[in-house]
């Protein structure tokens, strides 16, 4: 085996990705629970946590860049530095959809909540469990795995547009709470663009292993 | 500098202007290529690569007969050029030689000057007027990139220029036999990255008129200028594809391991 310091930083490059997810996954997950418990101060710390994700979603970057310029990457190495530096994206911004629902937190504030959580939680949970299984499909290697991951997208389109109903409903029985409705609406939204992103991570797994550009589900939104 | 990749993502095919068919090659009891079958297209770049002592050298001097002049070689199978095959006991070999131009890795211009370097084929062949061998020089130093450089030293010793400006009166010299294919076996190794890159440059620009096949262990080389690329590994074709795809999704493991340095 030649070129072992190459294949050594491409292999923590890989690991650097699945420590930027755990991250995400969990301001995901704190994000909802924070919203559930009305913790105002757990919300504001995943603000401030979405710094720390941003940072290293460039600095992953940059090793990238570097290994780029500097190794001349080809074939698959090639492709999984470019599925690389789509999946971080598509990584920093669901931290930016966590550290959103964080903000929606904060502003519904003191006022108590219009309804129990049980759907939003629910897609939270597919969400970040669709997350886990596609880093561990793009860890792994696994084509396979990837596009069942993309399947699960339509349980969250369509927890999205039940919740969406449902609050309408609500907003037309009380005028008075459309504000916290449709704070609740875009808590949603949030979530539903979670799981579409993490179809985009799947999609760059099976590109990475094997060549092929898929769309592997088109979401409603 | 120029890029290939434009021409070749257009996909377009041209006609083979070589066919190799299940070519064979012994040095002595040394099968040095193993049945290669393989087409080059006109008026295309054509990249080898692979291992050394993969048989890279051996297969591109087998299209003009170069080893002919080793002893105790044998040879199998087939080459034809446009359509020809050049083993015919009928053709005729300093014929196929004019048409089938080869620049060597090392610079080997002619104690001469560069003047008299670029038109030595076309005196040997015979013409002697001294406005067409002008001629012939220009636009031969031009086609390799070099005319602007040396224009005003034409009559000084070829030997006297860089490495790089040799290179290029070699192929100056080449060209200006006005062969249909230029054989280039590792052009670029003795060369800075700015001569490389104005002989990459230049050939791309050569392409326009001429059929080329370069030998080159520079993997990025090859996926800068070619069209189409084969690898090779102990005289076996394993792969031959457009040089985009076979940089970017290889279909054997083999070329995989070799473009990615997973190999040995
Ligand atoms: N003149 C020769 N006499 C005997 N064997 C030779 C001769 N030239 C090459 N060979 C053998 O043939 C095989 C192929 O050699 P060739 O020079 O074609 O390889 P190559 O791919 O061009 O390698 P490199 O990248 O090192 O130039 C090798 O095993 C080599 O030892
Ligand atoms: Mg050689």
């Amino acid at each position: 085996m030649v070129r072992e310091a190459y294949h050594k930083a491409l292999k923590e490059l890989q690991d650097d990705v699945l420590e930027m997810g755990k991250l995400v996954s969990q301001a995901i997950q704190s994000s909802i629970e924070a919203l559930k418990t009305r913790d105002i101060e757990t919300s504001k710390e995943i603000i401030k946590k979405d710094q720390e994700i941003n940072r290293m979603r460039f600095d992953i970057e940059e090793k990238c860049i570097v290994l780029i310029a500097t190794q001349q990457p080809l074939a698959v190495d090639l492709r999984t530095l470019t599925a690389i530096l789509s999946i971080i994206t598509d990584l920093e911004r669901m931290g930016d959809h966590a550290e959103g629902n964080a903000k929606i937190n904060i502003m519904i504030g003191e006022e108590p909540l219009i309804k129990p959580l049980v759907d939003i939680p629910r897609m939270g949970e597919i969400g970040i469990a669709m997350l886990e299984k596609s880093l561990k499909a793009f860890i792994e290697r696994d084509v396979e795995a990837a596009r069942r991951v993309c399947n699960e997208d339509d349980k969250v389109d369509a927890l999205h547009d039940q919740i969406y109903h449902e609050l309408l409903l609500l907003m037309m029985n009380n005028p008075k709470i459309i504000h916290l409705a449709t704070y609740l609406t875009w808590v949603s939204h949030n979530l539903e663009r979670i799981a579409d992103r993490v179809t985009n991570i799947a999609e760059r797994t099976v590109y990475m292993v094997t060549g092929e550009m898929e769309e592997l589900n088109v979401s409603k939104y | 500098m120029r890029c290939a990749i434009s021409s070749s993502k257009l996909k377009k095919k041209s006609n083979p202007a070589v066919n190799v068919i299940d070519l064979k090659f012994y040095y002595g009891d040394n099968l040095a290529l193993n049945g290669i079958t393989l087409d080059i297209s006109e008026k295309m770049i054509t990249a080898f690569i692979g291992p050394s002592g993969c048989g890279k050298s051996t297969l591109i001097r087998c299209l003009n007969r170069m080893n002919d002049l080793i002893e105790g070689v044998r040879i199998e199978g087939c080459i034809k050029i446009a359509g020809k095959d050049i083993y015919d006991p009928a053709i005729n070999v300093t014929e196929l030689r004019k048409r089938v131009g080869m620049v060597f890795q090392k610079p080997n211009p002619f104690p001469k000057t560069i003047y008299e370097n670029v038109v030595y084929g076309p005196r040997v062949l015979g013409v002697k007027k001294k406005s067409i061998l002008d001629d012939i020089c220009e636009k031969a130093l031009t086609r390799a990139a070099l005319w602007s450089e040396v224009k005003d030293r034409l009559h000084f010793s070829a030997l006297e220029l860089s490495g790089g400006q040799q290179q290029r009166v070699c192929i100056a010299r080449a060209i200006a036999m006005e062969p249909e294919i230029v054989l280039l076996d590792e052009p670029c190794s003795a060369l800075d990255p700015i001569a490389t890159a104005k002989i990459e440059d230049m050939l791309v620009e050569l392409k326009k008129d001429y059929t080329v096949v370069i030998v080159t262990h520079n993997m990025q080389q090859a996926a800068r200028v070619s069209d189409y690329t084969g690898f090779f590994m102990m005289g076996e074709l394993v792969e031959y594809d457009e040089t985009t795809e076979l940089f970017t999704k290889p279909k054997k493991q083999r070329t995989e391991d070799y473009i990615t340095g997973r190999f040995g």
